[in-house]
């Protein structure tokens, strides 16, 4: 075998720690029952037990994962059908500032993106009553605002890489253009679908910025949460929690993995 | 006699004079932008029948399929199959069904399900569908892949699969699209013969597109020769090899050698045409309707020349001194490249009728020999 180079090793091994050292320090020191978060005083599970003494942080944490599943829900439903729009409808009136509004939210700045919708809620609220103050329905279709573009491109390019015969040779065989859509094309974006799902899910949960702006008392975010609790200095309870969410996720990767490595397998296999 | 006349080739099918077109394309056109990809074109295709379009990359034959299939519009004409005028009906009404270039199968569909995806969208019944779906399997000897996925078949199955799937819903005209075109060569020729077998037990009309001339000439009852959307000849196969209507036909089927000529005689029963660049004269055993002095081209097929050590022909008619340029032996026949007084090069060929023995002298390089071919054998291409 032909020796490995030292600087492909050492690079390798820099990539890795870069990647990985923060998780793990966060999670070794929430195994910490010191309460200063970066002097080591001995193993304990304590923060476990307080994180989930802590209301303030469970309502948090679920109401953050509620808002994440409903608006992942919405924004692929409507991802599905502006991607469907830029590539299966050709050219119609105002193709061209639609696609420009669909990538918006991509390339504009968060700040903006948040305060722009948070005056558009007032000035709502002023015209037509609704929506009635800021809170979890506000920052629901704000995330969805967003988290919609990721998924309408996801969506545009699951498309764009269809074979393009499947929905012309459906509806050869008698299938009408709605049929065809239910038996053909939505079951080909299945994977599409799913990773935007899980990349809404993710973007929700992840968003400070946005929520900041269009929250209202009492629908404190996670993020939010956690983000105010650091300005008066990091507890540990929160390096449990975020051990936990680590976990979560890494059990999520994983079992998408084994999944994929089983689908592959039975591809291959004749 | 009437030997002006060039009988009507091409317009009717042999087996059936009195039928009524089954499928009529009427002056349909098709532009996409400023593209015309269909300049005008009127068809007849008769019941039953495995007409070919037949053409290069461009010439509009795709777009006319899809044109009798309903994912385009033409631009303007009208489409008649069966007495409908279909031009407007959507393809999911039409009595047409379609195989796909690249077989278009469900990937997420067993091979069973994308056979009967046809069938549950007509509302069938399931135990119809059932064996309607078993019987067409049986049809095209894939019954034992029923429960396998398209990505787990070879690229001959999946043919077979795609036929299956246009074939059981009882088309009035099955459309198919480059059938062979993604198999190899062996299993080309086996496919070949099915495809002729199945559409001759079943009785459906088919239109195949193809830009393969041989595939075209094994598989049609009629050919249609089409160049930059527009349709160059219609005929039998054996119509469009023989007596090519022009210089666009006869090079794009088959090998031919040409000869640049003007009309020296025209009579009621031959034609005496000068080709300058050899300085002879060539003779056809018929007339054409052809002034004197008209330039035309003179053409003939590889394998109507004969080639010979001696002179065979008395007065030398049709026949040339040349050298042998080049031999290429395709085990069947062999191919020569002659080379004529003036550098032209001729292309024959030669049926190997017999094993060649030892003791033979066969023709090598550079011999000296003539070339020869029958007065009937040549056609006459107008400039």
């Amino acid at each position: 075998m032909k020796k490995r180079s030292t600087f492909l090793l050492s690079v390798l091994v820099f990539g890795f720690a870069f990647l990985y050292v923060p998780i793990l320090s966060l999670i070794f020191y929430s195994f910490n029952s010191s309460r200063l978060a970066t002097i080591w005083g001995g193993f304990s599970v304590k923060w476990y037990g307080e994180l989930f003494q802590n209301d303030l942080i469970i309502n948090a944490a679920l109401l953050s994962f509620r808002i994440a599943a409903v608006s992942a829900t919405f924004s692929v439903i409507l991802g599905v059908l502006a991607g469907l729009a830029l590539s299966r409808f050709g050219r119609f009136r105002g193709r061209l500032a639609f696609t420009g509004m669909i990538t918006a939210p991509l390339v504009m700045p968060e700040v903006i993106t948040g305060l722009s919708l948070l005056l558009l809620f007032v000035s709502m609220e002023d015209l037509v009553g609704w929506p009635n103050g800021r809170g979890v329905t506000t920052i629901t279709i704000a995330h969805i605002t967003f988290s919609m573009a990721y998924v309408a491109i996801i969506v545009q390019s699951a498309l764009s890489g269809m074979e393009e015969n499947l929905e012309e040779a459906a509806m050869d065989l008698g299938g009408k253009p709605l049929r065809v859509l239910w038996d053909i094309t939505l079951p080909l974006l299945m994977p599409a679908m799913i990773a935007g799902w899980l990349l809404s899910f993710t973007m929700s949960l992840d968003d400070l910025v946005i929520a900041s702006f269009v929250s209202g008392p009492g629908s404190s975010t996670l993020p939010m949460v956690i983000f105010s609790k650091v300005k008066l200095g990091v507890t540990p309870d929160i390096n449990a929690l975020a051990t936990l969410i680590i976990l979560a996720v890494a059990l999520g990767v994983i079992c998408a993995g084994l999944i994929m490595r089983h689908q592959a397998r039975q591809k291959y296999r004749l | 006699m009437t030997e002006f006349k060039k009988p009507i080739v091409g317009d009717r099918p042999a087996f059936d004079a009195e039928a009524e077109p089954f499928i009529d394309i009427q002056g349909v056109g098709k532009k996409f932008g400023v593209f015309t990809a269909i300049d005008d074109i009127s068809l007849k295709i008769y019941k039953g029948e495995l007409f070919s379009l037949l053409g290069g990359s461009g010439c509009g034959k795709t777009t006319l399929l899809r044109i009798l299939a309903g994912f385009e519009k033409p631009s303007k004409g009208r489409v008649i199959i069966d007495g409908t005028d279909v031009t407007d009906m959507p393809p999911y009404e039409r009595p047409v069904n379609m195989m796909f270039q690249s077989y278009a199968l469900f990937p997420h569909m067993t091979v069973e399900k994308n056979v009967a995806y046809g069938l549950h969208r007509d509302g069938v019944s399931k135990v119809e569908t059932r064996e309607r779906v078993a019987d067409m399997l049986a049809l095209v000897e894939m019954s034992d892949f029923a429960k396998r996925k398209p990505n787990q078949l070879s690229g001959g199955q999946k043919q077979r699969v795609a036929l299956a799937r246009s074939l059981v819903k009882r088309p009035k005209v099955l459309l198919l699209d480059e059938p062979l075109g993604a198999l190899d060569k062996r299993l080309r020729e086996h496919t070949q013969f099915e495809l002729m077998n199945i559409q001759d037990k079943l009785g459906i009309t088919f239109v195949v597109v193809t830009h393969d001339q041989e595939e075209a000439m094994t598989l049609s009852s009629r050919i249609a020769v089409m160049d930059k959307g527009n349709v160059i000849q219609v005929g039998t196969p054996s119509d469009i090899y023989e007596s090519p209507e022009t210089k666009f036909t006869a090079e794009f089927i088959g090998s031919i050698n040409m000869f640049d000529c003007h009309v020296k005689e025209s009579g009621r029963d031959h034609l005496v045409a000068h080709c300058g660049a050899l300085a002879q004269d060539f003779y056809l055993d018929r007339g054409v309707a052809v002034k004197e002095a008209r330039q035309l081209w003179l053409a003939v097929r590889p394998e109507k020349i004969q080639i010979s050590r001696q002179s065979t022909v008395e007065n030398g008619v049709n026949e040339l001194p040349a050298f042998i340029h080049d031999i290429a032996y395709m085990g069947t026949h062999t191919i020569y490249r002659i080379r004529l007084a003036n550098g032209q090069i001729l292309q024959a060929t030669t049926p190997n009728l017999r094993r060649s023995s030892e003791g033979e002298r066969n023709l090598t390089w550079e011999d000296a020999v003539f070339v020869s071919w029958e007065p009937s054998s040549m056609v006459v291409l107008m400039k």
